[in-house]
């Protein structure tokens, strides 16, 4: 549509002013302050070059935390996309009972984090709570296990509370991308003697390529962003067996008062997910040119 | 092949309750004394305690909570409803030359990990005075989703016929004229869509309240559930009634629009 030249920045002028307060300036900001030692209250700071990241890169803490997302990341893509995809082959019908599952199925994502983190505190908890009594009575006593004390499982419980919502994320994107699969497709593979697994494996996966693409970009995003749950249930602990980058960064930043470190665990935190997000995307496209030659 | 389609049904139910049987559990703990709660695991409660939920909203403090919740959430929805959709008609109405590098920017700003923003978002407040108040989260939700819901509706925008809006230009309509009487009422689907899952993110935001506020008159909801379990130590039901108040606007929100919560998960991510 043709008008004044400047009237596309006049509707863009709010937006954008309130963008660059918010968002775009605290990232520039961010990796400022990862040069430097400030500490979140003086006036004045230092900067320290490249210290806040030597320290790191010699911190148990931050190995742990490091690791721990390396866990969620699997956890995230290796085992809810999967599932999820399952989920979705297993409930794409229409009908009232598939509705009605499909429903409460998606009810866990619009909780709140710190809702779920408490549900699951309890289910979770070791004398009372639901799932060691549940063992015990079923005879199975022998796995009850102090799930969130334990340093050794204590991030793959909460994963699992993770999980929870993120699987069914998952499901809902490829419930969306089956809607373009044509059934005629699939019926005609399916009168040449394709067995239901041929079906799935080279019809149906194959078309489903695009919700693939987004839900594993969502999940590494996802995946990396934890923080409420690991924060609410054990705040990193036992002794930071449990922490993320996120919950490490934040515990620096605002409980240690150790702003430059904590900006640098950001921006740590930002390069991993900008290169995972497009060493995924580059590999998407080499495949899909790889497919059209 | 009648008999499959039996075994299909049962295989959904139990699913099903295996999967919301998180929240049956709370519902039960929710509606149990204490006493039974040491004794009794997931089994529903032999005595009802619906006063717990009274208990939980007056005694905890819940039902201000609540409402600190919705004092955030309803002005930061309208206005990053009202600032990206402006945005989003610029973007794809009009050919200029930085529209693609504009929108690239509030694409890119929605992926940026929050630890990014932390720190700098926090100074910026305290230097300017909107720490601990109200005004402080709801400007920056406002800011921040707008990435999001700019990319959405811009998205969503471009499948407008654009003669609809020269034609209103040749008799004469205002550019924003256009925006508010025409392309606004068109995008209503997306709108509502994108407005069901931002209340229920906006709602459900914990990060930044506690970022960004401090004194417990402002807390919203997700705040108020850590305090109740700083201050209720192991009385896990009235923590579970508690959670179950602060759960129940996003979950009836979710019941009643279902369809556009799941449209736009989907239409967010999948349009390109």
């Amino acid at each position: 549509m043709r008008t004044k030249w400047w009237v596309p920045y006049a509707f863009l002028a709010l937006p954008l002013l309130a963008y660059s307060v918010w968002v775009i300036k605290p990232i520039v900001e961010t990796f400022i302050i990862s040069f430097t030692n400030w500490d979140g209250i003086s006036k004045t700071f230092e900067f320290t070059g490249w210290e806040n990241f030597k320290f790191l890169f010699q911190d148990h803490a931050f190995h742990i935390a490091l690791l721990n997302n390396v866990k969620w990341l699997l956890g995230f893509t290796a085992v809810a996309v999967p599932i999820g995809l399952a989920l979705a082959m297993l409930f794409n019908r229409q009908g009232v009972l598939a509705n009605v599952c499909k429903s409460l199925i998606y009810l866990p994502m619009t909780l709140a984090f710190v809702v779920r983190a408490q549900m699951w505190s309890w289910i979770l908890e070791p004398r009372h709570g639901v799932l060691n009594t549940f063992l015990s009575a079923i005879g199975l006593g022998a796995l009850a296990r102090p799930w969130l004390a334990d340093p050794t499982l204590v991030t793959y419980a909460l994963i699992a509370v993770a999980l929870w919502g993120q699987i069914a994320y998952a499901m809902v994107l490829f419930l969306a991308g089956m809607k373009h699969v044509p059934l005629e497709l699939v019926e005609a593979a399916s009168v040449d003697g394709a067995t239901a697994w041929q079906r799935f494996w080279y019809v149906i996966l194959p078309m489903l390529r695009p919700a693939m693409v987004i839900a594993i970009t969502i999940s590494i995003i996802d995946s990396l962003r934890a923080f409420d749950i690991v924060y609410v249930m054990t705040r990193g602990g036992p002794f930071g067996s449990s922490n993320v980058l996120a919950n490490y960064m934040y515990i620096q930043a605002f409980h240690n008062y150790r702003m430059g470190r904590g900006a640098a665990i950001a921006v740590i935190q930002f390069v991993i997910t900008f290169s995972m997000i497009s060493f995924y995307l580059r590999w998407v496209m080499r495949e899909e040119r790889g497919r059209g030659s | 092949m009648k008999r499959w389609r039996w075994v299909r049904y049962l295989f959904w139910v139990v699913i099903t309750i295996i999967w919301v049987s998180p929240l049956l559990i709370t519902f039960f703990t929710s509606m149990k004394s204490l006493d039974e709660l040491l004794q009794t695991w997931w089994l529903p409660p032999r005595t009802w305690h619906p006063e717990n939920f009274p208990q939980a909203w007056s005694n905890g403090k819940m039902g201000r909570y609540i409402l600190n919740s919705f004092i955030i959430t309803v002005p930061s929805l309208v206005g990053t409803l009202f600032l990206s959709s402006m945005g989003a008609f610029a973007l794809s109405s009009y050919r200029f030359r930085f529209a693609v590098p504009i929108l690239l920017v509030f694409v890119a700003g929605m992926l940026v990990p929050f630890q990014m923003l932390m720190i700098p978002v926090y100074r910026f407040s305290l230097n300017v005075g909107i720490y601990d108040s109200y005004l402080g989260v709801i400007l920056f939700h406002i800011a921040f989703q707008l990435g999001f819901c700019t990319f959405f509706l811009r998205n969503f925008m471009k499948t407008l016929p654009l003669s609809l809006f020269e034609a209103a230009k040749v008799d004469g309509a205002r550019d924003f004229a256009i925006y508010w009487r025409i392309a606004l009422p068109l995008v209503k689907p997306a709108l509502a869509a994108l407005a069901t899952l931002e209340f229920t993110w906006i709602w459900n935001d914990y990060l930044w309240a506690l970022v960004l506020i401090q004194t417990d008159r402002f807390k919203p909801v997700t705040l108020g559930i850590t305090v109740l379990q700083g201050q209720w130590i192991a009385q896990w039901n009235l923590i579970a009634a508690g959670s179950l108040l602060a759960a129940a606007p996003p979950v009836l929100m979710f019941l009643l629009f279902q369809r556009y919560f799941i449209e736009g998960l989907t239409m967010g991510a999948i349009k390109e």
